[in-house]
């Protein structure tokens, strides 16, 4: 360790920057902890203590009707994105090497077009579906309902973002697999399919539940793409922009409060998941 | 996978069994099916919208507002009323980078080089704000710079009046705060894989510490640098968040123009071309500066040596 930069001026510098950037980090977490067990009515001045605004917020039918929506949308679109994504990257294996070049844009693409191009051009190509549909529908069955944009909408632009994560993720662990477990297991006569469910997938299963998490929880906290194709209906992060735009509430402190702690528990459970299955999996390897 | 591809499982002394072509068109056929649903989802979802966006650029507004069709190049050469969109986030989104590489650079490092104990802890501290919520963390700020929070404190050091909230500073703390997470932790990996012993070589040849910090790790730390600052520019390129939160409608990024466009105006064409070159402008970007990375990346380190 000698010569990584070593005067003790530099390491104490070191260590009080980070400690100072950790707050930074914090500090604003913090204070909506805190602000949401604010006695008053202010957004902006603080009284201690009470817990009525989580009462009310939980008592508010928008709040949970948002909530709802907003979990429906994040898990339906993570199942379709780690679905469709985990099975693209099998087929990947499989298939020549032109596909996989012409797979590596699309998925390069998804990843670099920013999120609000995302929302507006399915949000554009979406309404001309519609309006080409509609009509067709109405024809045929006068009693049809029309097409619109709602969560239908919302998951199809969600899965497509998360499902090229899932792919990056997944692949990169796929890439990186000992080619020689699967020839001792087909040396061993071990059918393809059998190879798949007792040597591939034990050992990807943690980069596809971390994809799935990843789909999950950025779906949860889309605000743009949904803004755009959500239509009438409203997700959380709808829900509190909108309400961000009236002004501060104690009531907002709250949900939010309550987010990030689902958020920690969602974090650390799936840190928690990983590490025990790295662990059991060395101690067998032991 | 297949069958074709383990020699081992054809009959000896036969060129490929019936059964083993069969087999083979069986696990093409499948292969295919394993592909049908992202491609279908790439090319209805990505292309086809992107596809129809490109066309709409070169329309016209309707009378009632949404698309008419038509072939025109207003809309791009009108683009320069939307300046003031343009010359913020063009100078805000790489100062952003910019201020964000330089504050999380001594933090990877020594959370890479100087920890030991409880590194994993410190290191799971940086991602959690990445995954909760952005709009919660960007609001948070909203305290945070408005007249009761920083401008309050620095009035009691007798800084009076200081404006924050709304500000090109307030959004420029907003990005550093959103996105340092996104940044630390490439440059951390990158960081972390370095062979020690380098460093130690280095000392023993007489380099001084800085000598070996800017001969060996900074060059060593390059991938997770440039890795973090593509992830970083791509996402503050499209930010809409945090002018739209701490801007409040004076700070306006291209991403607010293009809500306003799309949902305010209703001036469809115009907010195509908009998004067009907004993706057209981060992909020339983006490849200039791999390009310049490639380049610079190329020269031997220790060419001075």
């Amino acid at each position: 360790m000698a010569a990584v930069l070593s005067t003790r001026g530099c390491d104490m510098w070191l260590r009080s920057y980070s400690t100072s950037l950790y707050l930074f980090l914090y500090a604003p977490i913090a204070l909506i902890v805190l602000f949401s067990f604010n006695a008053g009515r202010s957004g902006l001045a603080f009284e201690c203590c009470s817990v009525q605004w989580f009462g009310r917020a939980f008592g508010n039918p928008f709040i949970m009707e948002a909530l709802a929506h907003s979990a429906f949308i994040a898990l339906t679109s993570a199942v379709i994105a780690t679905l469709f994504g985990t099975l693209a990257v099998f087929g990947l294996q499989r298939a020549g090497p032109r596909v996989r070049l012409m797979f590596d844009a699309l998925t390069y693409c998804a990843i670099i077009v920013p999120g609000i191009v995302i929302g507006i051009s399915t949000l554009i190509a979406f309404i001309s579906l519609f309006d080409f549909i509609n009509p067709l529908l109405a024809s045929w069955i006068p009693a049809a309902p029309r097409l619109n944009m709602g969560f239908a909408t919302v998951i199809a632009a969600h899965s497509l973002f998360t499902m090229a994560l899932v792919m990056v993720i997944v692949r990169s662990r796929v890439d990186s697999l000992d080619k020689a477990l699967l020839e001792a297991s087909a040396d061993l006569y071990a059918p393809p399919m059998q190879t798949f469910w007792r040597v591939t997938l034990p050992q990807i299963s943690p980069a596809i539940m971390a994809g799935f998490l990843l789909a999950f929880t950025f779906s949860f906290d889309d605000f743009i793409i949904a803004f755009f194709v959500a239509g009438s209906e409203t997700t959380l992060p709808i829900y509190i922009f909108s309400s961000i735009r009236r002004g501060v509430t104690p009531e907002i402190n709250a949900v939010s409060t309550v987010i990030i702690c689902l958020s920690l528990l969602l974090l650390f459970t799936s840190r928690h998941l990983q590490s025990r299955r790295t662990n059991s999996q060395e101690s067998q390897h032991a | 996978m297949n069958a074709a591809a383990h020699p081992q499982s054809v009959q000896p002394g036969t060129a490929l069994s019936v059964g083993a072509r069969q087999r083979r068109s069986l696990g093409r056929r499948m292969t295919l099916l394993m592909l049908l649903p992202s491609t279908l989802w790439f090319l209805l979802l990505l292309l086809m919208p992107l596809l129809i966006i490109l066309v709409y650029s070169f329309g016209e507004r309707s009378a009632v507002g949404g698309y008419a069709a038509g072939f025109t190049l207003d809309n791009y050469l009108n683009l320069g009323s939307r300046a003031a969109a343009f010359s913020n986030t063009l100078i805000l989104a790489p100062l952003g980078t910019l201020v964000c590489l330089v504050a999380a650079y001594p933090l990877a490092y020594f959370l890479a080089l100087k920890v030991s104990k409880n590194r994993s802890l410190l290191l799971t501290l940086v991602i959690v704000p990445f995954w909760t919520s952005f709009l919660i963390r960007t609001y948070a700020w909203i305290f945070l710079l408005s007249g009761k929070g920083i401008p309050a404190l620095l009035a009691s050091f007798g800084l009076e009046d200081v404006r924050l909230i709304n500000t090109p500073w307030a959004v420029l703390i907003g990005i550093v705060y959103g996105y340092l997470p996104l940044m630390v932790f490439p440059i951390y990996v990158s960081l972390e894989k370095l062979d020690k012993r380098l460093l130690e070589a280095s000392a023993d040849l007489g380099a001084s510490a800085f000598e070996s910090f800017r001969r060996i790790t900074l060059p060593l730390s390059a991938p997770g640098v440039i890795t973090g600052v593509m992830l970083v520019f791509i996402l503050l390129m499209g930010e809409f968040l945090i002018p739209a939160i701490l801007g409040g409608g004076k700070v306006f990024f291209l991403g607010n123009a293009l809500v306003d466009l799309f949902l305010q105006s209703r001036n469809w064409p115009f907010g195509s071309a908009l998004a067009m070159t907004l993706v057209a402008m981060m992909l020339v970007i983006i490849g200039v500066y791999l390009k310049l990375v490639a380049r610079y990346g190329g020269r031997p380190v220790d060419s001075g040596v």
